[in-house]
């Protein structure tokens, strides 16, 4: 197979990955300790995150992305010492200084904008900052991401048209994980793929096995490029599996089988990926274990980080209501 | 200074910021070559052409997420909903992002955004073409809502409004686009936001209103007039920030209170500002707050008698104004 990209950046791609499930098992863990109050998870989505990042020029491109974005968060420059801020709801959280629940994404140095938890909301800000490239005349690209449950919103649907109408710079990523909290994805739409919407709406639409990084990079990076040289959106349904319950208010128990989970983790991202690489003589048993020593102190070290970080002032929650109130705005 | 109407005062201040900034653009339904269903954007697709002046597709939510995008951008949008009526299916982009974005981003983002809408009844537009809309808003910290009436006014806020960093809501009383004439000075002329007008000075009792209604307060305002009763009638002009200043003072004067608008009394704005006096102006007051409103039915009937039933008018206002005056 001849790789994509070179060997440095692959394993950089796979580190993202690997940071990025290990910091997701550490919210997990102190969610059960009580020590936070939310976590939603991104375990099983990490592949096609991060093929979705470095399909884009980072900090050049911008992004509208959506509440199971860590992994491509933290490819934009998020640090783990941020996301444990986030968490934990301490001063000096970058999405929201702790304002709004974790994981609800803002980092203004990456061009990343702020995002709201009525989902798909962020779908035509995408199609807006599209228009505002393209009448700048510039040649920057835009992404956003929703899960498929969300694109049955009418927020979806009329972002997407602005774009397919005005063949603007966006790539939407429908990241399709058969489930919006229980609802499977029969009930959400009629047809057999999320991306088949995109026939409706005039855009090419493509369903791609988003378990695999490489393959997800390689149809993102054709679709960017194409919203580049100015030939317009594309839809791009990533095929995941939402690996743990919807968050930590979940319990799927009720509604789908232990045994479809085990199925599914099968085919976890991580290990696909692990295998490609290992198989490209990319990766070895060592490398990759000398890769988990430094994810365990990053993630030990942010933890401690966050817990000794401050609370914000009760009194900061007055501000900053209008832009008045900001310095510098 | 030349004479001009309402929409021409608004059209002339877009033409002026369109010319000023070139971030500034316009998008709404037939804004384009049609120039707007109410002509408010007359010329101004030929002038400054499709890149700045954009037919959008007919969905008010995305008209305004897409200028909540382009306005994170870094551009000026300015929004026009074609009745204010067609506001609601993009309550959620205003209330949930525009509103909230600088709040929920701790001010790493703001949306400079205007959202212009014709609002009011009068015009025989029957339910889904009369309605106010002003009071859903005026809820809503992170919002401005502006509402002219007058040509004057009508330029110099809206051409702030366009300036200001923060999402504005500006609903034009479309009743008197054409009939509400007024000076308007030439060029740059700017109207702060957030400051009312004392547009008639009185000694026997304050009016509170704003937009079309403040039009026929000023009738009213005549007659009472003309038999010995002499009226300070207070121009909002912002809902949203309200200018307390400005109705602590008048009060403190007349020590009465006359709250007149179009949309239905309860949980309109005039409850705000009565709430307001009744706590801060408590010691002036020499007479109970009373409100003059739409009558509390979903929307403005089309057949003309029940039309006029529901409209304020100056008989109507004027009646009350005697009634208080003889408190
Ligand atoms: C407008 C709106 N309605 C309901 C919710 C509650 N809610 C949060 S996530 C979610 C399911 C979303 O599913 P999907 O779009 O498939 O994304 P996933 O979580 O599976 O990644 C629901 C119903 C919400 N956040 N916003
Ligand atoms: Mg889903």
């Amino acid at each position: 197979m001849a790789l994509p990209l070179p060997e440095e950046t692959l394993l950089e791609m796979y580190w993202t990955m690997l940071l990025s499930r290990r910091l997701d098992e550490r919210a997990w863990a102190l969610h059960r300790q009580g020590k936070i109050a939310f976590h939603i998870s991104a375990i099983g989505h990490e592949a096609a995150q991060v093929g979705a990042a470095y399909a884009i020029r980072r900090g050049y491109d911008w992004v509208a992305p959506y509440y199971r974005d860590l992994t491509l968060m933290l490819a934009l420059g998020y640090t783990p010492r941020e996301f444990m801020l986030n968490l934990m709801g301490k001063k000096g959280d970058p999405s929201s200084g702790g304002r709004q629940m974790p994981s609800h994404w803002s980092l203004k140095r990456a061009n990343v904008i702020s995002h709201s938890a009525p989902v798909a909301t962020q779908t035509s800000h995408a199609a807006g900052i599209g228009l505002a490239i393209k009448l700048r005349g510039e040649d920057k690209v835009v992404i956003t991401s929703v899960g498929e449950g969300s694109t049955s919103q009418g927020e979806w649907y009329e972002g997407v048209n602005w774009a397919a109408v005005h063949k603007l710079p966006v790539v939407f990523i429908i990241v399709n994980n058969l489930y919006a909290i229980s609802v499977r994805q029969e009930l959400q739409m009629a047809v057999a793929n999320a991306a088949d919407k995109a026939l409706g709406l005039g855009l090419p639409g493509v369903s791609v096995d988003g378990m695999d990084f490489l393959t997800m990079y390689q149809v993102m990076k054709e679709a960017v490029d194409r919203a580049r040289s100015g030939d317009g959106p594309t839809i791009v349904e990533a095929r995941v599996y939402r690996i743990t319950p919807h968050s930590s208010d979940d319990d799927d128990r009720s509604y789908r089988s232990r045994e479809e989970v085990e199925q599914f983790k099968q085919r976890d991202p991580l290990l696909i990926a692990r295998r490609t690489l290992e198989g490209e003589g990319v990766l070895t048993p060592q490398k990759h274990e000398a890769l988990e020593q430094r994810a365990k102190e990053l993630v030990d070290e942010a933890v401690r980080f966050g817990e000794s970080a401050p609370y914000p002032d009760p009194e900061e929650a007055a501000y900053p209501v209008y832009a008045e109130d900001v310095q510098n705005a | 200074m030349p004479e001009a109407t309402l929409i021409e005062a608004i059209r002339q201040a877009m033409d002026e910021e369109l010319a000023r900034d070139e971030r500034v653009f316009i998008v709404g339904e037939d804004v384009g070559k049609r120039g707007g269903v109410f002509r408010a954007t007359q010329g101004l697709y030929e002038k400054y052409g499709p890149q700045r002046v954009i037919d959008a597709p007919l969905a008010e939510l995305s008209i305004v997420g897409v200028g909540i995008g382009a306005a994170l951008y870094g551009m000026r949008p300015i929004c026009e909903i074609q009745f204010a009526d067609f506001i609601h299916p993009a309550f959620n982009q205003i209330v949930n992002e525009a509103a909230k974005m600088c709040y929920r981003s701790n001010g790493e983002w703001t949306v400079p955004l205007v959202i212009r809408a014709p609002y009011g009844g009068g015009i025989g537009g029957g339910l889904y073409h009369s309605q106010s809309v002003e009071a859903f808003f005026t809820h809503v910290p992170g919002l401005k809502v502006v509402i002219p009436s007058n040509p004057a006014d009508a330029k110099g806020l809206l051409k702030a409004a366009v300036r200001d960093p923060n999402p504005v809501l500006y609903f034009e009383p479309k009743k008197g686009y054409r009939l509400i004439k007024g000076e308007i000075p030439a060029g740059e002329y700017l109207v702060p936001l957030g400051k009312a007008n004392v547009s008639r000075p009185g000694r026997d009792l304050t009016l509170i209103t704003y937009g079309m209604t403040h039009y026929y307060a000023l009738k009213a305002a005549q007659i009472v007039a003309t038999e010995g009763i002499e009226t300070e009638i207070i121009d909002l002009r912002t809902l949203l920030p309200i200018d307390k200043e400005t109705l602590l003072q008048s009060v403190k004067k007349t020590g009465k209170v006359l709250i007149a608008h179009e949309d239905n009394l309860t949980g309109g704005y005039g409850a705000e500002i009565a709430a307001i006096l009744a706590d801060q102006a408590f010691t002036d007051l020499d007479a109970p707050i009373k409100r003059l409103a739409g009558p509390d039915v979903p929307a403005v009937p089309f057949s003309h008698p029940m039309q006029d039933w529901f409209m304020p008018n100056a008989e109507k206002i004027a009646a009350a104004i005697r009634q208080l005056a003889a408190f």
